[in-house]
């Protein structure tokens, strides 16, 4: 070997050099070992949204950096690393979903959680914006009817709300109930702002308004189905029960599905 | 030889667990090889991003035999080379720099002959990393891939072999022309220097 090939493959050798510093979060957010989070605006106010590769995995009230990343370790078992903003087609993506938009498709990361959470949070998916069901109803729908109380605390403790909007989820009784993300008090001002009014559905539910009939179709609803809320004042039948309802020859709405924890009378 | 054997006894036991080592035990060297071979510094650290996700990946389906008999230099250098390959080949065709090899020479202004190794190697050693990688780029990337994969990142010759999947006398042909091609472009830059400064 010549003097010059050895300087050659001297100079080749030099040309290795340091990645950059963002490369391995980069990866490790990318496969899932590691996520990032961001500040996010809401009409619920600052949130913080963290996400990897394999989807969205946190959205809670924003907190400081040091204790959500904190939490967020010992809930997830992966380090979240703050960036400036969301994913601009991450941002844009829970925009139209928070406008009431279901077609728009968001990756969820619900690793570590049960079967039975997940089923849960995927009923809560179906609800649509401007509508609400009862604990009873999901737990129904999952196949777990007797399972009330679980349906309320796997909706407490799911960890993306807002996207998984376990806000339309409800008492029972048709009190607004629980919510995780800052109190009930959030849980009015999201559905008021996917026009629901809250009051009003209250002051209904304590007047012993469970479901609600059209005299003209004879087809009987939970009070915010869609098809309910176009039965105008001449025509809407209140009811108690199902059975009541049934009794007047009523039969059950296949869109809201209101025999799913049907109240009995 | 290979210093990756725990973290690949890692691997098998605890993907999750360990890929961060890897990840950190790698990176450097991926990121080099995907800048000496792309040019772009966003470009390279794409596809080293994206070739240590498609190592994770596959290492997810593999059972833990498969996992251990792994070599993993070879084995990430043929993930990135491959990533790099298709992204020169997405990009647009033009845009090649003036150093180019295909340049004509005046070469009967300074007679080839004279011209003896001792010179030129100092200059060899004196030359910026800068212009080095540039005319690493204006290497065929057959050629290029082999340097970079054997003198940058220090592939051993049986390594070279098994990330290009071709018989180890034919790397070694790759890289032994390579850099006389470089060595040949050094010159004729050298060369074009000196003229420009008497001229």
């Amino acid at each position: 070997m010549t003097t010059d090939d050895r300087d050659l493959e001297a100079a080749m050798a030099g040309l290795m050099t340091h990645a950059p510093a963002t490369l391995a979060p980069g990866v490790l957010a990318e496969v899932g070992l590691a996520d990032r989070y961001a500040r996010f605006d809401s009409p619920i106010g600052p949130l913080v949204v963290a996400w990897n590769g394999l989807g969205v995995s946190t959205v809670e009230a924003a907190s400081d950096d040091a204790a959500f990343e904190a939490s967020h370790l010992a809930r997830t078992g992966r380090p979240a690393h703050r960036v400036d903003r969301l994913a601009e087609r991450l941002a844009s993506a829970i925009a139209r979903r928070l406008d009431g938009d279901r077609r728009v498709r968001i990756d969820l990361d619900l690793r570590g959680h049960t079967d039975f959470e997940r089923d849960v949070w995927q009923k809560a998916l179906e609800i649509p914006r401007g509508e609400v069901r009862p604990y009873g109803w999901v737990a129904a729908e999952i196949g777990r009817p007797k399972a009330v109380r679980a349906v309320g605390t796997a909706l407490g403790h799911n960890p993306v709300p807002l996207i998984v909007p376990c806000h339309r989820v409800v008492r029972t009784d048709g009190s607004i109930g629980q919510y995780s993300l800052g109190g009930p008090g959030n849980k009015r001002t999201i559905l008021a702002a996917e026009g629901l009014d809250p009051d009003a559905m209250e002051a209904a539910a304590r007047a012993g308004v469970r479901y609600v009939g059209s005299d003209t179709t004879h087809i009987v609803c939970l009070p915010t189905c869609h098809a309910a809320k176009r039965i105008t004042a001449a025509h809407r039948v209140p009811f108690r029960s199902l059975d009541r309802a049934a009794a007047a020859g009523y039969r059950a709405c296949r869109e809201c599905r209101p025999s799913s924890g049907a109240v009995a009378a | 030889m290979d210093t990756d054997s725990p973290l690949i006894a890692a691997l098998a036991r605890d993907l999750d667990g360990s890929f961060e080592a890897l990840v950190l035990a790698h990176q450097d060297r991926l990121y080099s090889i995907a800048l000496r071979l792309l040019g772009d510094p966003r470009d390279a650290e794409e596809a080293a991003q994206d070739a240590f996700v498609r190592a994770y990946r596959a290492l997810s389906g593999y059972d833990h035999a498969r996992i251990r008999e792994l070599r993993l230099r070879p084995w990430l250098a043929t993930i990135v080379l491959n990533l790099c390959r298709s992204r020169l080949a997405r990009r647009p065709a033009p845009g090649r720099r003036a150093l180019s090899l295909d340049v004509p020479l005046p070469g009967d202004l300074e007679p080839r002959a004279e011209e003896a190794h001792g010179p030129v190697a100092t200059t060899v050693a004196r030359a910026a990393a800068a212009d080095w990688a540039d005319l690493l780029l204006t290497l065929p990337p057959a050629y290029r891939s082999a340097v970079v994969l054997r003198h940058v990142d220090g592939l051993s010759y049986p390594e070279l072999a098994a990330a290009l999947d071709r018989p180890e006398g034919t790397v070694k042909a790759q890289v032994h022309r390579g850099l006389a091609l470089l060595r040949t472009s050094f010159e004729a830059a050298q060369r074009r220097e000196r003229e420009e400064m008497t001229a």
